[in-house]
């Protein structure tokens, strides 16, 4: 094959929604680009999230990373084709009593902090902006610059303008092993390259086995389309910690408006390398999605699936070199904000590659606070 | 003294024959989604045919029990999961006898998404359910014995049959006439059909190349008014109210498939069936199944099937043995009129780029072309992402490019979310007051 | 059940019996049933419950089945 006896600048592994923004972000720095791709472009990961473009709070750097991605999204949105159906539904987090109310003012003022939009709703308002949750909820916190897309189309899509832009892709071609500067692919073949971008989701921790990456199993379940019956994506409040509490299986309710008036009902977490949709956690899942929108029970449910997430110890992504080998760079263990953050990952990670200033701070997200042996002192 | 208990799904001939069986010796649960008993080949609205009735009524006798108007949503291998008009409810089984029989095969064309172009067996269901279909002018199109019994039925409703055309050339039928002869039964059956039909044109080697829209200024505007018409090099438009076309059946195998039973080998572009072994029993324990699910092969074959699995999931081995000749006789017919049917491959060029291949979301023709495999084409272009689950578009995906469904998962159908809340092994209890029979 | 009664199809009212099913009621009637995505008319198709072509309205279900749904008394059916 010709691509592999050229010599590229950039070689990323994985044309997940992460990679193909990493190979996008490459060839606007003018670097000659490779994507190395074993299934189908956009078909792991990607394939199975929701695609919340959502701000998230957990930790200050998960906060930085969702903020600034979210920007480069809104960015994009005109230039995104219609089949990416990106909506601008915004986020209600929703209090269920009065205590959530509180913890819900707090992150209105955290997050107002950082210059987000995003207010208040008491009861009354909460029911007027999405009259299909049951009544007696204490309030929520509206983020209306939130968004939906459809993130196989959005992949495509930014897998596209990297090909417009010179990018090529070697298909079907399973990553043996990387070195520095070459990747070796099944049957025998050797890739080139100046750097190497480990995009590669679950599966990145075959080729890193030092990032502890655990893939966590995730539930999804689709209706009908039923125009007008949800307008915004709808998630309880206690959805991070019943998301991290780090039991067996947790279910959350999570809700979102898809483009076509279809429901997709979220969301389960569990460490899994089961692919097989479970009966126990599906029905748990939509039992607490109808504890929060009874008229839910008498849509038709289309289509189950499950995906796996990417998760590292501390739920922040590895976005940086490895301190071992300083060509080779992670852009793993996103977790479920992988669509959100894609577009922030390839910027941050392009910026540590060029040595231009990071549009915000990346040590947290230093693959290298889990080499144990290069980083003693470690992160926690 | 009755040992286990046989939950049967599916009552057509196949689930029917079963229930006869098992009944004397197995506490029998048969369920269907149609109100009454006896699938599409005797269905009959609201209530019973005779045929059904007299192979339902003996174990109705002995104790069966039925369930009609409900379906099998999601299953494992303790229980179903069932759906009805207003509730839900999950029911454990012991031994399953799977005979969810065959959906009709369809072949798309320029039109064939417009009102009034139906199945063949699917107008003459509605039919049956009250379409009067009186002094109305019907083509029937595609291929196979299917088309000659939906006419006769559809005339014997007072429909004028504008004709019949079947793709396959005069020479291939005269082949399957010749396996024919291995079956009384089934010659019987055709010169009876063509008895019913003296007066209608057949035209072999034909086919609808495009349905036509009646005219807006028309009383049925948007609805169907026309076809056009194929043979060789002759084309022609053939006015008509309704067009029932179809091309044979393909097995229903999806809830088979979630059970986790093995697929049996099939020749490339044809519909996949579910593997047996002699006692009709599939690869998953305590399962078998019957009539067209293992393979189209008729009424005869099904009964047969369904005796043996009826037999052989109530423990008695003995009695099915009995009926295994009888069912390799019909069975090697059904096997020789499947070889022998064959598409011509000109109707693979029938459907335009605009033509519609994915019903539920609108997916042309012209933008499948740009993937590569079925789950390409689900992800990038919505093909099969709608409420049939792909049922009719992977069939024909299967029939053009060869692509190849992907995996079965709950719910098998489409089904309400307080009905899938129900599907774990405890949510059980909550679940038994809500199903309202 | 009685052996007929009236149904409503988009607030008309429609004799029917039990053994009707909607969706043959909206082919006898000649009223397509609904719209597909991108705005072509459907009726039903297959007859037997796979295509789901024939969804339409039934009482507050948005999609129920035609082809499987009998008529009963008072039935509201809402089409497209």
């Amino acid at each position: 094959m010709a691509s592999s006896n050229r010599t590229f600048d950039l070689a990323v592994i994985g044309c997940g929604i992460v990679g193909a923004a990493c190979a996008r972000a490459g060839t606007r720095a003018g670097l000659r680009t490779i994507i190395v791709e074993g299934s189908l472009a956009g078909g792991g990961a990607t394939a199975a999230g929701m695609g919340h473009i959502v701000v998230m709070d957990g930790s200050e750097a998960q906060l930085a990373l969702t903020l600034y991605s979210r920007r480069l999204w809104q960015q994009l949105i005109p230039e995104l084709p219609e089949a990416a159906e990106y909506r601008s539904c915004g986020t209600l987090w929703i209090a269920e009593h009065e205590a959530e109310l509180e913890l819900a003012r707090r992150k209105q003022a955290k997050l107002a902090g950082q210059g987000v939009a995003c207010e208040i709703l008491d009861a009354r308002q909460l029911m007027e902006a999405e009259p299909c949750l049951r009544p007696g909820l204490a309030g929520a916190l509206r983020v209306p610059d939130d968004g939906v897309l459809y993130p196989p189309i959005a992949a495509q899509w930014l897998w596209q303008q990297a090909q417009n832009a010179g990018a090529v892709m070697r298909s079907g071609a399973i990553v043996t092993r990387i070195q520095e500067q070459a990747i070796h692919v099944a049957g025998g073949d050797r890739i080139q390259a100046g750097a190497i971008i480990v995009a590669a989701g679950s599966q990145g921790a075959e080729l890193i086995p030092e990032i502890p990456l655990r893939p966590r199993k995730g539930h999804l379940l689709i209706t009908d389309r039923y125009p007008g019956f949800l307008r915004h994506q709808v998630v309880e409040l206690g959805y991070l910690q019943r998301a991290h509490a780090g039991t067996e299986s947790s279910v959350s309710f999570n809700l979102q408006p898809r483009a076509t008036g279809q429901v997709l009902i979220g969301s389960s977490r569990q460490y899994s390398h089961d692919r097989a949709v479970e009966p126990d956690v599906l029905s748990r899942m939509l039992a607490r999605a109808q504890s929060y929108v009874p008229r839910l029970g008498d849509l038709r449910g289309l289509r189950a699936w499950t995906g796996f997430r990417a998760a590292t110890p501390d739920d922040l992504p590895c976005i940086g070199p490895l301190p071992n080998r300083p060509h080779i760079f992670a852009a793993l263990g996103h977790e479920g904000l992988g669509i959100t953050t894609s577009l922030g990952t390839a910027e941050l990670l392009l910026a540590q590659m060029l040595g231009a200033e990071a549009p915000i701070p990346a040590g947290p997200f230093q693959p290298a606070r889990f080499f144990i042996e290069t980083s003693p002192a470690g992160h926690a | 003294m009755k040992t286990g208990s046989v939950t049967i799904i599916g009552a057509g001939p196949a689930g029917l024959a079963a229930a006869a069986a098992a009944a004397p010796y197995a506490t029998v649960t048969l369920l269907d989604e149609n109100p009454g008993p006896g699938g599409q080949i005797w269905r009959a609205g609201a209530g019973t045919t005779t045929a059904a009735a007299e192979l339902w009524e003996p174990a109705r006798q002995a104790g069966a029990q039925w369930l009609g108007g409900c379906r099998v949503v999601a299953a494992d291998a303790h229980a179903l999961l069932l759906e009805n008009a207003t509730g839900a409810q999950r029911l454990p089984w012991e031994k399953l006898v799977l005979a969810p029989g065959a959906r009709e095969r369809f072949l798309p064309f320029p039109g064939w998404t417009l009102p009034g172009v139906l199945g063949a067996g699917g107008l003459q269901a509605l039919v049956k359910n009250g379409l009067d279909i009186r002094g109305q002018r019907v083509m029937v199109a595609g291929s196979g014995p299917l088309l000659l019994a939906a006419a006769a039925f559809l005339r014997s409703q007072g429909a004028i049959i504008a004709g019949i055309t079947e793709q396959a050339t005069r020479r291939q039928l005269a082949g399957l006439a010749w396996a024919s002869l291995v079956s009384p039964e089934k010659r019987k059956q055709a010169s009876g059909l063509f008895r019913q039909l003296r007066g209608v044109p057949y035209l072999t080697h034909c086919w609808v190349e495009a349905a036509e829209v009646q005219e807006s200024s028309h009383k049925n505007s948007g609805w169907l008014a026309a076809v056009r018409l194929r043979r060789g090099n002759r084309r022609w438009r053939e006015p008509c109210d309704w067009l029932a076309s179809g091309f044979g059946l393909a097995p229903n195998i999806e809830l088979a498939r979630l059970l986790g039973c093995a697929l049996a080998p099939a020749a490339e572009g044809r519909p996949s069936s579910i593997a047996v072994d002699d006692f009709q029993l599939a690869s998953q324990s305590n399962i078998w199944c019957a009539g067209e699910i293992t393979g189209i092969g008729g009424l005869e074959l099904s009964l047969l099937e369904g005796r043996i699995a009826g037999l052989a999931a109530a423990g008695q081995t003995a009695l099915a043995r009995r009926w295994l000749k009888a069912r390799d006789r019909q069975r090697h017919f059904a096997r020789a009129l499947a070889r022998a049917a064959r598409l011509d491959a000109e109707l693979r060029r029938l459907p335009g780029d605009e033509t519609v291949i994915c019903r539920c979301e609108d997916v042309p023709l012209g933008r499948l072309r740009e993937y590569h495999s079925w789950r390409e084409a689900r992800l990038l272009g919505r093909c099969g992402m709608g409420a049939c689950q792909g049922r009719i578009c992977s069939d024909i995906t299967g029939w053009l490019w060869n692509w190849q469904y992907d995996t079965t998962r709950p719910p098998v159908t489409p089904a309400r979310i307080s009905t899938l809340a129900l599907m774990a092994a405890n949510a059980e209890k909550a679940s038994s007051s809500e199903f309202i029979l | 059940m009685p052996e007929t009664f009236t149904v409503f199809i988009n607030g008309q009212p429609v004799t029917a019996g039990p053994e009707t099913s909607v969706a043959a009621l909206l082919l006898r009637e000649r009223m397509v049933n609904r719209r597909s995505c991108a705005g072509q008319l459907r009726a039903a198709f297959c007859g037997m419950g796979i295509c789901m072509e024939c969804r339409v309205t039934i009482d507050s279900d948005a999609h129920g089945l035609g082809c499987m749904t009998f008529c009963r008394p008072n039935m509201k059916i809402t089409t497209l």
